[in-house]
């Protein structure tokens, strides 16, 4: 979750790279762990560690930590697939710290598709087992990658036993005793790639991405594969909120911190031409809970700009006006006034994978 | 004595000589030592399953070794062992 708004961890394929905001002016630092992919960093807002998720295409997955943020990083015991599993990691796709009155707790969202805890501050792991069970016994399948994966992770602020996952291929799972069990939410939602007759099943869908507004926990947000979906009840039901050809296809969702009404996405054409709509580079914005979208274009390249961004790399500061995201080309924006005016913070970062305000 | 070489990109990782003299009778084994000596180092080489991981080569005395799943390949005594990355894409 945001928790600034002159801060933003931009993790690329080729280091930690940090926006900051000084007299009014954003600039970027060197690249920190450089030359390592970074999948996903934020930053722990409970005793401002920052964490990296690494994915070294010839040594495995890794997990870093800079506890005292100050630049220095150290590996912190990575989480491992139990044996009985016969799995291994292949992608630590999310981080998320757990609930504040949890402050040893930090969750990591993987691929193919397990879930893992620690509750010593990342000194041990476990794989959540039922969550697990659920992968295994319906056979979750991939989606963007090769396995499963868990993309999104959220810890409702009101109670530390109450969580959703997204995954990619599966849906959103919500548990209200900590992950000792999980039911299927995706009640309202669509999956237009399998056959007509397998519609109404309770798992299978596609989540991009989902996101909680802070302001109204039962308010949830999310960017699939089949469209943009809302929902007012903690995900008992989902109402489509697309509004085609522009908002309905995309990666990143972002809600806003007050306003449970408000939120962003960045259109892509479609599933079938994963590029931008027509060469333009835009934000569309809802302040009616997604029933109308507005296009936001200013400062964005409106002609033969054909890169996006990815799940992660669309974010929001505590103020609701700060925005940015960044591409696969290595482009990143900054809007100071909702996303109605953007400013390059760089055309030439290496492609950047997550995007998160520190 | 068997001696391991270590490709250089191991070296941003692990503060790791040119070369280092371990007694082992199986790449498993060697690796089991190499990780007691520098803790965590297996984890880079292989998986929590113990497999070779996917883009990690390991050369005993010449060759490749053909068991990448449970890394029993003898090593014989006085071999070398280079431990690389493998070249995927260029």
């Amino acid at each position: 979750m945001a928790t600034t708004n002159d801060r933003i961890l931009l993790g690329t394929r080729k280091g930690l790279i940090e926006a900051r905001k000084t007299n009014g002016a954003w600039s970027l630092s060197a690249p920190g762990l450089p030359g390592q992919p970074i999948a996903y960093a934020a930053r722990d807002a409970r005793n401002g560690a920052l964490w990296a998720s690494i994915d070294h295409g010839h040594w495995g997955v890794k997990l870093s930590r800079s506890k005292a943020d100050n630049g220095e990083f150290e590996e912190v015991t990575a989480p491992q697939y139990p044996e009985a599993t016969e799995t291994a990691a292949k992608y630590y796709w999310v981080l998320t710290p757990g609930h504040a009155d949890e402050p040893d707790t930090f969750w990591v969202g993987t691929e193919p598709g397990g879930l893992f805890v620690t509750r010593d501050d990342g000194a041990s792991w476990e794989l959540n087992g039922p969550l697990w069970t659920l992968c295994k016994e319906h056979a979750w399948s991939g989606g963007g990658r090769d396995g499963a994966g868990i993309h999104s992770l959220i810890v409702d602020p009101r109670d530390p036993q109450h969580m959703y996952v997204a995954v990619s291929c599966a849906g959103v799972c919500e548990t209200k005793d900590g992950g000792a069990s999980w039911a299927y939410v995706n009640k309202g939602m669509r999956m237009d790639y399998w056959p007509p007759e397998e519609q109404d099943r309770e798992y299978g869908y596609d989540p991009h991405f989902v996101a909680m507004a802070p302001s109204n926990p039962d308010v949830l947000w999310q960017a699939n594969h089949c469209g943009v979906y809302r929902s007012k009840d903690g995900a008992a039901t989902w109402d489509e909120i697309s509004e085609k050809p522009h908002a309905y296809f995309g990666f990143p969702i972002a809600a806003h911190p007050t306003r449970p009404e408000t939120a962003w996405i960045i259109p892509m054409h479609s599933d079938q031409n994963r590029t931008t709509l027509d060469g333009r580079l835009f934000a569309l914005r809802t302040d009616d809970g997604g029933t109308s979208w507005r296009e936001q274009t200013g400062g964005l390249p409106q002609t033969a700009a054909w890169d996006f961004p990815y799940r992660h790399a669309l974010d929001v500061g505590t103020d609701g006006e700060t925005l940015a995201f960044a591409t696969t080309s290595g482009n990143a924006y900054v809007s100071e006034d909702g996303g109605e005016h953007w400013q390059v913070l760089s055309n030439n970062l290496p492609l950047v994978y997550s995007l998160r305000f520190a | 004595m068997a001696t391991v070489r270590f490709t250089p990109h191991l070296r941003r990782f692990f503060d790791l000589p040119d070369t280092w003299a371990v007694e082992a009778g199986t790449v498993a084994q060697v690796v089991e030592r190499l990780d007691e000596r520098w803790p965590g180092l297996g984890f880079y080489i292989t998986d929590e399953r113990g497999a070779l991981r996917q883009h990690v080569a390991v050369w005993v005395a010449g060759s490749q070794v053909k068991d990448r799943i449970t890394l029993q390949d003898a090593v014989p005594a006085d071999s070398t062992i280079d431990i690389l990355q493998s070249l995927t894409g260029g």
